[in-house]
């Protein structure tokens, strides 16, 4: 079964979408190629297995490609069903699940506005009305105070907020932004790090030096585009 | 084909008092002109269950609602069992792990992949490229907005090809998910003098557009075309005013 299960991701190294998929593959202890796409530069096979989106990441399993982050985290789990499952069993608690990776994705989607928006303030505005909602909502989720994390047990809200929270400290050196505080966010804040101290986790965050430089050029370009 | 004989799906059901209590605990909130509240409505009929549907005035939301919903408060909101499940693809897929009846996503784990991926395209980018384009004499960039929705419903076109329904044989997931296209878009297109859709531009969209609208489950599901029509030519109004 092992030789048949060939799977590659092709992926961009600070992409928090290419993140979530590798640390699924990672928490369910799949065995794959990583393939760093240059996305200046996109290669033949990008486009070919993603003619619509031509974005990463992709998962190809068995030469069949799959697009789509959120996507190719319900076939990883409903593909290799054997240890932890990413998503609960019972319908109910997954709807609760797929609700909050769609909010997820808008929060996300406010802090891309903060690096690359004009009128910043408003962004951080919009950005923490929506974590309030969030942490409201994960408390709700989790009553007993905080989700329970352990190693065997990572699921795919683990997986999302730590990729969009874990680079917070080098997005705050370089934004002048504090996107995780522990006074207005106190169980996401205190999620994010317990996550982070999980080997199987922790090794796949690239080091913050290299995440800093790339987000200052990125910062300088967005600024000198908006200047033109 | 989907079962033209709904109440056989309704017999079955009824051999057990608990699927029958079940079943009466479905509740849907939502707008009988809204595309998203429509594909619950589809959705529920493809599995044969029943339920009450409350109209909601989006003007002075329910309690329920607003409880239901507390952080969109949007429609829809499906009601089962007194658990609340929101945003229209969300209740699809509770709605398909959680009732019996046809299947509206496939059993194959890659096939549910790509009909998932095609969902989120035409709920996502195609839509936004299409809305977009369809109130453009009110925006920005008219052509440009109609060439990137020629773009998108290119893309559609040619996945129909070779078949009589995004999904295959039957309406499915990603059928429902694009449930604007066939119904809404023709009344917007009347609205705003628009129009994108031609059998010459995409024939294999408006052969589809016509066997969807004739599933049974869809066919007697349906807003009032007038009552549409009437709507959107408001909000031309006041868009045109607003201009």
């Amino acid at each position: 079964m092992g030789e048949e299960n060939k799977v590659t991701l092709h992926g961009m190294w600070l992409s928090p979408y290419v993140k979530r998929v590798e640390l699924a593959l990672k928490v369910k202890g799949i065995p794959f190629e990583y393939i760093e796409e240059d996305l200046s530069n996109k290669s033949p096979l990008l486009l070919k297995y993603n003619p619509i989106h031509k974005k990463v990441p992709v998962l190809v399993h068995n030469e069949e490609p799959v697009n789509e982050s959120l996507v190719i985290l319900e076939y990883i789990d409903e593909t290799w069903k054997n240890g932890p499952r990413l998503l609960p069993e019972d319908p109910y608690e997954r709807s609760k699940v797929r609700f909050w990776a769609a909010y997820i994705q808008q929060v996300m989607e406010c802090m891309l506005k903060i690096f690359t928006a004009e009128d910043q303030e408003k962004a951080c505005e919009e950005f923490y009305e929506k974590l309030d909602v969030l942490e409201d909502g994960m408390k709700k989720m989790f009553p007993w105070g905080s989700p329970k994390i352990e190693v065997g047990n990572i699921g795919l809200l683990d997986i999302l907020i730590l990729v969009a929270f874990g680079a917070c400290k080098a997005q705050e050196e370089v934004f002048g932004v504090k996107f995780l505080d522990p006074q207005k966010a106190p169980l996401i804040h205190s999620w994010v790090n317990t996550l982070l101290e999980l080997a199987v986790l922790k090794e796949t965050v690239p080091p913050r030096d290299k995440v800093v430089s790339f987000l200052r050029a990125f910062k300088e370009r967005s600024a000198s585009a908006q200047a033109q | 084909m989907i079962s033209e004989d709904k109440n056989h799906h309704l017999k079955r059901k009824n051999k057990s008092s608990t699927q029958l209590i079940e079943m009466a605990e479905v509740k849907l909130l939502g707008v009988g002109g809204s595309s998203y509240s429509r594909r619950v409505e589809w959705a529920l009929k493809i599995k044969g269950v029943k339920y009450e549907f409350t109209e909601e005035d989006l003007q002075s939301k329910s309690p329920l609602l607003l409880e239901s919903n507390p952080v969109h408060k949007k429609i829809p909101v499906l009601i089962h069992n007194c658990k609340a499940i929101c945003e229209s693809m969300v209740i699809l897929e509770y709605i398909d792990e959680t009732f019996e009846g046809p299947s509206i996503l496939p059993q194959d784990p890659y096939e549910r992949a790509i009909a998932r991926f095609w969902a989120k395209f035409l709920d996502g980018k195609c839509l936004e490229a299409v809305g977009k384009a369809l109130w453009s004499k009110f925006g920005e960039e008219e052509e440009k907005s109609k060439q990137e929705a020629y773009e998108v419903l290119k893309i559609v076109d040619n996945e129909l090809k070779d078949k009589k329904f995004i999904g295959g044989d039957n309406i499915g997931f990603v059928d429902v998910a694009a449930n604007y296209i066939p119904f809404w878009l023709e009344i917007v297109e009347e609205a705003t003098g628009v129009v994108l859709v031609t059998s010459e531009k995409f024939p294999h969209l408006c052969a589809w557009r016509d066997e969807y609208l004739n599933c049974s489950e869809v066919k007697e599901n349906l807003p009032d075309r007038d009552t549409m029509l009437g709507f959107f030519k408001a909000k031309v109004l006041a868009a045109t005013v607003a201009k």
